[in-house]
């Protein structure tokens, strides 16, 4: 009996590795806590005052995190708890080492512990709450509506720096729905799809070479899409409205295994680019920056070129944490869009790669856990929430080393940001629980007295 | 769906390896371009991490530093009398860049120099902080103070050379400006006071280094250059025979006179006499007869139509290449587009003093590490001979005639061998302008010649007729020479 489906579901009787995740998120404890001390040396001299504070701070967050998981999703994978924790502390030590700079405003690394703890608990909340990620397929059309006013909500509030990404509660703060977006889209998307995917591959007509489905399956995806670009024109966010449609290609194309959705999307997009990049003055500031970084603008130096000066004086090494210039980036966004200059100026080439790294692991672990997922939603949803943390990566570290054109978004975990870091805890969290439902070991089968006859097959 | 996922995969793994590529490009292929851009402002703080070097004048430091409060550049130079000096040190300023100096030595003083690899190489690695060298000057303190307080509140400059060596003495220019009012970068005062000083704001341009970088018409000082060409081409040979001059001389090619100032004994004057008197026409005829080639020559072998570099750049001194008869005989005299630099004239007179060896002028001595090691020294080097050690005591005793008896009698010092030329250079539409003041001179010891001066007022606040090398410039170049000598 044994035999019959221990070869066939590769899951079953692995290690659920929750200790190998307790050791990993020692380290990723440890080395913000040392972070932390090198930081406060170097620019005070002192080790800085909160440092006990943080370090327990970190640990206990990160031990409850920990116990959640080995409690509510004990077949999770094990790296990525260690690594968000990794890369919020770490984002939390550069936000505080930069806080040191008077020119840069009030200090916000106090609220970013504040909102990361709340992170953390959202996280487990999700963990709790959230038996079952197929529950969420429930909410599919929920979701979409959600997602729109998430969307459309930002126009009724002032801009903020000339963008209108921002909700603001007079007396509570501003909040960036975009974030929540992201996720919830990708629930919508991942309803959607599994239920339409096969009318979407199978019931097309062929059209110059290209398989194009039928308008009734189509309608309601082009209609959200439009939607959802025609808002972030007017929000003149492009990073976001960049994140979406990549989020949406990439979903459509794993529903529906045909390329031709490929080159159907990269057609939309170009066409997209090309009227947004020659309408919207703001875009067309954003690439003739790109195009010429260095460039003086009003005899002084741009934003653009300042980041591109921290990146190239950091150098392979950089200058260790706490001495370099980054302030000269100055503005509002140092601690947020830019804070990955900080990174290449004080921790080097080195240290970028590393970042680079880890949030290429995430991503990858998230993408396993898609493919190890054994019900279409589950790794339709996995695939988003991994595809848009590469493209919200790839769009915010591409943008400020000069790849592609900057667009204002944040680096996830790392940048300053009370909603970012909310839900990319959520985000997650519900990973983690994918993984956990596609990692954990199949029921056995109930015995059977034609077992031998009887194959298992796999489903996928 | 595992077929499109793992391309999926394959995608984000290559959006990775896109960004992994590209800060490979921007912090290692193009770090070096991106921290060194003139632009980035680490440049300039690390410029300014930590204090520069210091310029030197008879073993004391005429610069020094203090520290900021209020700026990312953490040291910021200072200066002891800074607009004496100005006209050596230049600026360093955060905000306006060097000059001068300052700006010539720039790496040396910020420890830069490819010459301090080796100090910074041991500071790296005894974890020192980077230091700057020192740049040792041949300025004479006494004599800069007496040049400065000399021309005082006139405009005007004053060079002092070494005839034996080149090594310049003194170099002033008023009016002046203090380097150390915007030596930082500060808005409130640094760009206030630069503001200032600059030409639109202050028609005296102080900033402009006079003794260096204008030239002036020298009127009569250039017929020291004429009387040496016609020493030198055989025109003359004995300086006190008398010549073939009428008095008034008609500009050859022309019918234009051209006139002595004042009643003055022109007519066939010994050149001894004529130089005594200053006589235009002896030299204006003398000129002409030499012919422009040889008066091209011989103003070029003095340092004429070209830049000097002592090691800071000075304008070029003018004597046209292509004039008519009549353009020499004038140019010959110091006018027509003739023009030249104090530190032309004083090269003249310290040639002249050198018994006719035009010594290569220079400012730096020597070039000292932070641990007061040498680096570099200037060795004295000859330029050119514009004229045999015969002639050249020729026209040493005309020059000392002068000042015993002719024009320079205020620049007497007593048991001082002392020689000189006035001029008063007339400039400006129809000679409008009011006149320059000239004086060169240089005064001997039994040792040689130990200074060679030349003194420019152009003063704007006299009369027209009362100006004058002799009443306002000699008593100047007087003063500087009493420094040096140590009377």
């Amino acid at each position: 009996m044994s035999a019959s489906n221990t070869t066939t579901i590769t899951s079953i009787g692995a290690p659920n590795r929750r200790n190998t995740e307790l050791a990993m998120l020692v380290f990723a404890v440890a080395i913000p806590v040392f972070a932390f001390a090198n930081a406060g040396l170097a620019k005070h001299g002192t080790v800085p005052a909160g440092l006990a504070e943080y370090g327990l701070g970190m640990g206990l967050l990160a031990g409850i995190a920990h116990l959640i998981v080995r409690k509510f999703a004990p077949y999770s994978d094990p790296l990525m708890l260690p690594i968000a924790t990794l890369l919020n502390g770490l984002g939390l030590v550069l936000i505080w080492r930069l806080d040191q700079e008077p020119v840069l405003g009030k200090a916000m690394a106090p609220g970013q512990l504040e909102w990361s703890t709340m992170g953390i608990v959202l996280f487990v909340v999700v963990l709790i709450f959230l038996k079952d990620h197929r529950i969420l397929q429930r909410y599919t059309y929920i979701s979409m509506v959600l997602a729109l006013c998430l969307l459309i909500a930002p126009v009724f509030f002032p801009p903020v720096y000339g963008a209108r990404i921002w909700i603001t509660l007079p007396g509570l703060g501003s909040l960036q729905p975009g974030e929540f977006a992201k996720i919830i889209i990708a629930i919508f998307f991942a309803g959607y799809l599994m239920v339409k995917r096969d009318a979407l591959a199978l019931a097309s007509r062929r059209f110059m070479g290209l398989y194009l489905p039928r308008g009734r399956d189509l309608g309601p995806i082009l209609v959200i899409w439009a939607l959802s670009l025609l808002i972030l024109v007017f929000e003149t966010d492009l990073g976001t409205s960049l994140l979406f449609f990549g989020l949406f290609v990439i979903m459509l194309y794993v529903a529906t295994e045909r390329t031709s959705w490929i080159v159907f999307g990269l057609l939309l997009s170009a066409a997209g680019a090309v009227a947004v990049g020659s309408t919207e003055a703001h875009v067309k500031v954003r690439v003739q920056d790109w195009l010429h970084p260095l460039a003086l603008q009003n005899g002084g130096v741009t934003e653009t070129a300042q980041s591109r000066y921290a990146f190239g004086s950091g150098g392979l090494f950089g200058s260790g944490l706490g001495e370099g210039y980054s302030r000269l980036i100055g503005g509002i966004a140092s601690k947020s869009d830019y804070i990955l200059a900080t990174v290449g100026e004080e921790l080097g080439l080195a240290g970028v790669m590393a970042i680079l790294l880890l949030y290429g692991l995430l991503i990858e672990r998230g993408l396993r856990t898609a493919l190890a997922a054994r019900d279409p939603f589950g790794k339709l949803l996995a695939v988003g929430l991994s595809g848009g943390l590469a493209l919200q990566v790839f769009v915010v570290a591409g943008g400020v080393t000069g790849l592609i054109p900057l667009t204002g978004m944040t680096m996830p975990f790392l940048a300053q940001g009370g909603s970012s870091v909310i839900a990319n805890w959520a985000l997650v969290a519900i990973l983690l629980r994918i993984s956990d439902t596609a990692r954990r070991p199949a029921p056995s089968p109930a015995p059977s007295p034609d077992a031998e006859a009887t194959q298992v097959v796999r489903s996928q | 769906m595992n077929k499109p996922l793992r391309r999926v995969a394959v995608f984000c793994g290559l959006l990775v390896l896109a960004l992994l590529v590209r800060v490979n490009y921007v912090q290692f292929v193009q770090a070096d371009q991106l921290s060194n851009d003139p632009h980035n402002r680490r440049v300039a703080i690390n410029q300014y991490a930590q204090p520069r070097g210091d310029i030197i004048v008879d073993g004391k430091a005429v610069t020094g530093h203090t520290t900021t409060s209020d700026s990312d550049f953490k040291y910021k130079r200072t200066y002891t009398d800074g607009p004496m000096w100005a006209p050596v040190t230049g600026f360093a300023s955060q905000a306006y860049s060097t000059s001068m100096l300052e700006g010539v030595e720039d790496k040396f003083l910020t420890g830069d120099d490819d010459r301090l690899f080796f100090n910074r190489t041991v500071d790296l690695l005894t974890g020192k902080q980077k230091q700057g060298g020192n740049v040792v000057t041949t300025l004479n303190a006494k004599a800069q103070a007496a040049a400065y307080n000399g021309l005082g509140k006139k405009k005007g400059a004053v060079v002092a050379l070494d005839p034996r060596t080149g090594a310049i003495l003194a170099m002033a220019s008023t009016p002046s400006y203090d380097p150390g009012s915007f030596a930082g970068d500060s808005l409130s005062t640094d760009q206030k006071n630069w503001n200032a000083v600059q030409k639109k704001n202050d028609p005296d341009d102080p900033t402009l280094n006079r003794a260096l970088r204008q030239t002036y018409p020298p009127g009569s000082t250039f017929k020291l250059v004429t009387a040496a060409a016609a020493l030198q081409d055989g025109k003359v040979t004995n300086v006190n025979q008398k010549t073939n001059s009428p008095d008034p001389y008609i500009l050859p090619g022309t019918t234009t006179p051209l006139v002595n100032e004042g009643n003055i004994p022109c007519k066939d004057a010994t050149l001894t006499v004529a130089l005594q008197y200053s006589c235009n026409t002896v030299f204006g005829k003398l000129g002409a007869e030499v012919g422009l080639d040889k008066m091209v020559d011989e103003a070029q072998q003095f340092g004429f139509n070209k830049e000097q570099f002592v090691p800071v750049r000075s304008a070029a001194s003018n004597f046209d290449t292509k004039m008519s008869p009549d353009q020499v005989a004038q140019s010959s005299i110091g006018q027509f587009d003739t023009a030249a630099t104090p530190l032309q004239m004083a090269m003249v007179a310290s040639a002249i003093a050198n018994n006719g060896k035009l010594m290569q002028p220079y400012e730096v001595d020597k070039l000292v590490a932070p641990n007061l090691s040498t680096i570099s020294q200037t060795n004295p080097k000859q330029m050119s001979q514009p004229l045999s050690a015969e002639n050249a005591q020729k026209l040493q005793a005309m020059m000392e005639n002068v000042v015993n008896k002719g024009t320079g009698t205020n620049a007497q010092i007593p048991g001082v061998t002392v020689g000189g030329k006035t001029g008063t250079a007339q400039h400006g539409i129809d000679n409008k302008g009011l006149p320059y003041a000239w004086f060169v001179s240089y005064a001997k010891t039994d040792q040689g010649s130990p200074v060679a001066v030349a003194v420019v007022v152009e003063d704007a606040a006299a009369n027209h007729d009362d100006i004058s090398g002799g009443g306002f410039a000699a008593p100047i170049a007087k003063s500087v020479m009493e420094a040096v000598l140590n009377k």
